[in-house]
Parts: structure tokens; C-alpha cells; sequence
């Protein structure tokens, strides 16, 4: 598990290196070209900052994550080490599988691989193979529960473990989308066994689990910030039903609301659009109750370390010397601001402002490389301390770190939003663009290129205080693995805030609504084409 | 109810719902009430048949009335064709859009135009042009490594 994470890091970095340059690139300074052949691409360098952070960085470091919060939460091991064994060697085969292809340049097809473009049928497989990983570290969790339930007939599944569970089911779910995209089409025919695909089926099956896939990168975060930051705060979790209702609100309301990311697609109807549409927003509501729940667990924090006042409280929380709390904090405030960009882009109407311009990979950084990353890192503050046994090294620059990366995100977003509403689109090599020509696009791109720099310097140093906690760091490390305790007794619950058939029951019913007409008609009326390799 | 639920979080509960209540009433209102909607199911075109088949064997500009245009273009790596129309102010265009290989799009800045194009489908969108300039045209799509270079442009003349 502990390698799980280093290789997770090693993801970001690689991936995180070709994002500065890309930062740069909307600044019309191109590094890329100094770079030996093929890496020199901007389109290769593009897939495989997508791959890397989108695919890799976040599934292993999930994967470690939600498996420490089953193992702690029910306090005994993973039902089965050999299932554990085979998803280490899925997660990283099929991550080495697809990777390297993309750095071949036989693969270059971004991290989305709309057909049809035609990638290697390697990289195809190599993501299918990480999925399957995500599959098997969920089953184990759910093994393991079982275990404990046989053991604790009657008692209320601890929440950590509950939250771990409910994230993998929703992903259960969601992955069958992209798993059926790669199964049925796309790999066979990557591989000459089927003649043409139909682009538009893959395309949203791709979005049937690209949407909800980024609730399974935010839900780990979740569990840092109710189960583990309210007690590393010094304050309990607020209200431990609505916890769980947050957690299982995002299994039924998660998948079928892909189809806002397809607004303006030819082949859709307006009818189911605007039905996902309308669901996507339901999503706001476990977003708002956890704006409460979470601050409110926080605050109880707060007041007991000192804080007074309607607001003044919120100074008394280390937000200069616990870098690991600073650093969830200023990911909340990130998250924040995309949950309203992130609103946006699902009006329907005013989705047509900014579909695919560089407004969209803006909100989708401060909620991925903001919120979730910036969550993740700050949890590793104590996390590689626990797992290595060594003091984490220089707390105080790691203070610096995350405050940095805050920055440079929020400078760059402003940029990327900024010139997405002045009509840059999205994923272009925007230094050669001829049509790249407005003054107020140059104003913007130079906030993109200022930010990703500062997240460059940032990150560096998180790699820094991580590698010499790992190799240098002398003292013993004495931490323990946070756990919120509730604010009140929790006698009465409903139980249905227990279990989860009903809400895949309801999730089920909700697909077959949403998705199931539109992908039949799709898969039997629409055109089949050939595939094209064009980079 | 559950036990352990604060009165505050209740009310903060009960003012979410109000809140997304009122989005779910704005959203339905702007399709229904003002009529703004995002593409529909136009219809199909298989990618090899589009040379063959009227109106996208003859790609270009066609007067359909008073004020009033329709604009086929093509789209295929990486140009559009044609890669330029031009229009007096005060025109209605309606552009008709589809692909001969990959995804791309179709993205006009400081206007409503926002497309995709998807091997296989057609898509539709009409705009009004009453001030006169250039607008560019720009395919928002990745598709290849020309991508960034795939454009056309609107030429909206003053009457």
C-alpha cells in the first residue's frame, strides 16, 4: 500500500512537470520544443498529463486511501491479502501498459480517447486493466465488511469504513461505462477484430462514468475532511446521519448526469439533456450540507482551541502551523469556487458560453489538482510519517507548500477562466495557433503560465519534504491515523443510512431512466466509422 | 429523524432545498420559458457519403432569403471548408456542420455558436451577425496535431 502512494506521487510528477509546460504554452513560451523526440509533442505531452494525473495519480492514491480507512475503521485487516496483491499488480501492470504507448507516440488520443481517433490497443487495455484494479480493491472492502458484520451482528458499520464502502459502490456503477466502451468496442477494434466504431456511443459511454468519476476522486477527500480534519482540529463530527447521507447521495445522483458534459453534441436530445441536466443539480445539495456539516465539525474545533466571535473563530485554526490542516482548508476554499463554476457549466443554456473552451479544464483544476490534490498532499503530511515511522520533515516549509500551491491554483484558474470566457478553447497548442491574436487572451494566458510556475515551485518542495521525511528524517514519528468522534450521541438513526441496496436499487432504476433509451438508440440507429491515427 | 441532527443544520437543510428548487425552476424557465436550447438529434450522414449527398456535396454559402443564409461546412483534419464566408451585417446564418473523420468543433468567441461535430452526425446552429468584423471560427475539439491551427473566419460586412 505505502508503494501504492509513492507510485501515486511519482504520477503526479510526471504529470505534473508537462503541466507547467503547458501552463506556459498559454503564455506563447514553448519549452516543449527543447525536448528530445517524440516528447517534444505538445499533443503526447497532453495525453500524458491527462493519464497520469487523471487515471493513475488519483486511482492509486485512492485505492491506498479508502483501503487504510476500511482497515482503521473496522480495526482488522483486508479480507483477503492475495485480492490485495492482485489489484497492486492490475493497478500498476495496466498503468506501465498504457503508459507507454502514450510515450511512444503511438498513442496520443488525450485522456478522454475519443473515438475515432484510434490509439494502440495497449493503451486501451492498460486503462481497462486499472479499472478492473479499482473493481477488486472495491470487492475486498466489501469482503472485509462482510467479515466484520458476521462479527458485529446488530452494530452501526464504524463511518470511515461505511464512507469507503458507499465510494466504491458508486464507482461500481459508474466504471461499467467506460468498462463496456473499452470491452465492446474499443479494444477490439484497436486490435482489427471489429471494422468501425460508432463515435458517439463511446463517446458517452465515455461520459456515463467521466462524469461520476470525479466523485470518486473528490469522495476520498470526503472522508478526509469528515472522518479524520475534524479530529486533527480538535473538534467532532457534527451530525453523523447527515455525513451518511452525503456519502450515499452520491451513489444515485452521481451517474446519470454525464450527458451535461455533451450539451452541444449532435445525436442527443434536448429532453434527456435537460434531464441530466436537472440531476446534475440535485448534486448540489449533498455539496451544501457538507459546506455545513464540515465547517460546523470544524468550528466545534475551533471554539475549543480559543475561537470566539461569529467569525473570529476561524483565526484560531492552525492555518500557519499544521500543514496538514492548512492545506484541506484552503482545498475546501478551492472546491468552493468550483462548485459554483462547476454550475455553470451544467445550466443547460449558459453551458454554451464555455463548452470546451479553457473555462472547462479550469474549474476542473481547482476541483481535481485544487481541492483533491491539495486534500491529498495535506493528508500525506501524516499519512508517510505513519507509514514510515518518521517524523515528517520541516512542517513549517510544508506550510509554505500548500499555501503556494493554493495560490498558484487560484491564479491560474482566474487565467484559464478568464480566457475560456473570452473563447480560448480547451487543449490546444495555443503558442501556434494563428488564431491567437486577442490582447485580452495574452493579459489571461499570462496568469496561466505565472500560476502553473508557482504550482511548479510547489510542487517540487512537496516532493522535497516527502522524499527526506522517507529517507532523512530522523525522528520518530508519532502520529496515529485521525478519527472524528461525533458531536452527539447517535441512539436513533434510520437504517437505511446503513445499507446499500436500497440506494443502488434507486440508482439502478435512475439509469435506466437517464441513460438506457439514449445508448440503445445510439448503439442500433447511429453511423459505425472508420478509425484515424492523426498526430 | 435521526438524533444527533442540529436545528441549525435543519434550517440550512431546508433553505438548500428553497435554493435548489429555485435553480431547478431558473433552469426550466431558460429552455422552456425563453426557448434557449442546446443541440438536438438533427439526423445522420455516414462520413463516406457526405461528398454524394446534398447540401454537404457543395459546401458554401447559399442566400435562402431576405437577410437570411445557410452555410454548409465541411469539417475534416484540419481545415474547414469553406474556410471563410462572408455576409452583410444584420444576417441570419444558419451553419449545418458535419465530419469526413474525427470528432472536431465549432466554436465562434463573443457569440452563442457552440458545436460539436461528430463523425456521422449533423448538427445545426443559427446566430444573427449585426456588427460588423471578423469572427473566427476555431475547432475546440482535439483532433490531431494540427488542431491548433484549424480555424476559418466570418467575414460580417458593414452595409
Amino acid at each position: 500500500m505505502r508503494w501504492l502512494i509513492y507510485l501515486s506521487f511519482a504520477m503526479l510528477a510526471v504529470g505534473g512537470l508537462y503541466g507547467a509546460l503547458q501552463g506556459l504554452d498559454k503564455m506563447g513560451v514553448d519549452l516543449y520544443r527543447y525536448l528530445p523526440d517524440p516528447l517534444y509533442r505538445y499533443y503526447l505531452g497532453l495525453t500524458v498529463h491527462g493519464v497520469t494525473l487523471g487515471w493513475l495519480f488519483t486511482t492509486y492514491f485512492i485505492i491506498a486511501f479508502l483501503n487504510l480507512a476500511t482497515v482503521h475503521g473496522l480495526r482488522r485487516p483486508l479480507q483477503s491479502r492475495r485480492l490485495a496483491a492482485a489489484t497492486f499488480v492490475l493497478a500498476v501492470g495496466g498503468g506501465i501498459l498504457a503508459l507507454v504507448p502514450t510515450f511512444t507516440n503511438e498513442s496520443s488520443v488525450l485522456w478522454t480517447f475519443y473515438a475515432p481517433l484510434q490509439a494502440h490497443p495497449a493503451f486501451y487495455t492498460g486503462l481497462t486493466l486499472v479499472v478492473v484494479a479499482t473493481w477488486t480493491a472495491g470487492l475486498n472492502t466489501y469482503l472485509t465488511w462482510r467479515g466484520w458484520k458476521k462479527e458485529h451482528p446488530g452494530e452501526r458499520t464504524p463511518l470511515m469504513a461505511f464512507a469507503s464502502l458507499t465510494t466504491w459502490a458508486m464507482w461500481a456503477l459508474a466504471s461499467a461505462g467506460v468498462a463496456a466502451a473499452m470491452l465492446f468496442q474499443l479494444i477490439p477494434w484497436s486490435a482489427g477484430l471489429i471494422p468501425q466504431v460508432n463515435p458517439l456511443l463511446t463517446r458517452s459511454l465515455f461520459w456515463f462514468t467521466g462524469h461520476p468519476v470525479v466523485y470518486f476522486w473528490l469522495l476520498p477527500a470526503y472522508v478526509s475532511w469528515y472522518t479524520m480534519l475534524p479530529a486533527q482540529v480538535g473538534g467532532r463530527l457534527f451530525s453523523e446521519s447527515l455525513a451518511r447521507l452525503v456519502f450515499l447521495s452520491f451513489i444515485p445522483l452521481a451517474v446519470p448526469t454525464g450527458f451535461h458534459h455533451m450539451f452541444p453534441d449532435p445525436g442527443v436530445t434536448h429532453s434527456v439533456k435537460l434531464l441530466h441536466a436537472v440531476l446534475t443539480f440535485a448534486v448540489v445539495f449533498p455539496s451544501l450540507v457538507t459546506a455545513f456539516t464540515v465547517v460546523a465539525s470544524i468550528e466545534v474545533g475551533a471554539r475549543r482551541r480559543g475561537g470566539k466571535g461569529l467569525f473570529r473563530w476561524l483565526l484560531a485554526l492552525p492555518w500557519l502551523r499544521d500543514p496538514s490542516v492548512s492545506g484541506q482548508l484552503l482545498g475546501m476554499l478551492l472546491f468552493a469556487t468550483g462548485g459554483i463554476t462547476g454550475l455553470i457549466n451544467a445550466s443547460y443554456g449558459m453551458n454554451l458560453v464555455i463548452h470546451n473552451t479553457l473555462w472547462v479544464p479550469g474549474h476542473l483544476h481547482t476541483q481535481v489538482a485544487g481541492a483533491v490534490a491539495l486534500t491529498w498532499m495535506a493528508a500525506s503530511f501524516w499519512l508517510v510519517p505513519l507509514l514510515t515511522g518518521r517524523a515528517l520533515w520541516k512542517p513549517k516549509l510544508a506550510v509554505w507548500q500548500v499555501w503556494l500551491w493554493f495560490f498558484g491554483m487560484a491564479v491560474m484558474a482566474r487565467g484559464m477562466h478568464w480566457m475560456g470566457l473570452a473563447g480560448v478553447p480547451r487543449r490546444v497548442h495555443l503558442t501556434y495557433a494563428p488564431y491567437a491574436v486577442f490582447d485580452e487572451w495574452r493579459m489571461a494566458g499570462w496568469l496561466v503560465g505565472s500560476g502553473s510556475l508557482l504550482m511548479l515551485v510547489s510542487g517540487a518542495l512537496f516532493f522535497l519534504i516527502i522524499g527526506m521525511t522517507v529517507w532523512a528524517s530522523k525522528e520518530p514519528a508519532r502520529v496515529e491515523v485521525p478519527e472524528a468522534k461525533p458531536l452527539h450521541p447517535v441512539d436513533r438513526m434510520p437504517r437505511v443510512l446503513d445499507r446499500l441496496t436500497p440506494w443502488v436499487a434507486v440508482t439502478l432504476v435512475l439509469i435506466a431512466i437517464a441513460w438506457l433509451p439514449s445508448l440503445y438508440r445510439i448503439a442500433t440507429t447511429h453511423p459505425y466509422v472508420s478509425g484515424w491515427r492523426l498526430w | 429523524m435521526a438524533s444527533d441532527i442540529d436545528r441549525y443544520e435543519l434550517i440550512w437543510i431546508y433553505l438548500c432545498a428553497a435554493v435548489l428548487a429555485g435553480l431547478f425552476g431558473v433552469l426550466l424557465y431558460s429552455a422552456f420559458g425563453l426557448g434557449i436550447h442546446v443541440e438536438t438529434d438533427v439526423g445522420q450522414i455516414h462520413p463516406t457519403q457526405v461528398a454524394t449527398t446534398a447540401p454537404f456535396d457543395q459546401p458554401g454559402l447559399r442566400q435562402v432569403g431576405p437577410d437570411e443564409y445557410e452555410a454548409v461546412i465541411v469539417a475534416r483534419a484540419w481545415v474547414f471548408d469553406p474556410p471563410e464566408i462572408r455576409i452583410p451585417a444584420g444576417s441570419t446564418v444558419t451553419f449545418k456542420l458535419t465530419s469526413l473523420d474525427v470528432i472536431h468543433g465549432f466554436k465562434v468567441p463573443r457569440t452563442g455558436i457552440n458545436r460539436m461535430i461528430i463523425p456521422g452526425q449533423i448538427s445545426v446552429v443559427t446566430h444573427r451577425f449585426d456588427e460588423p468584423g471578423t469572427y473566427p471560427y476555431i475547432c475546440h475539439e482535439y483532433c490531431g496535431s494540427g488542431h491548433h491551427i484549424m480555424n476559418g473566419g466570418i467575414v460580417v460586412e458593414p452595409r
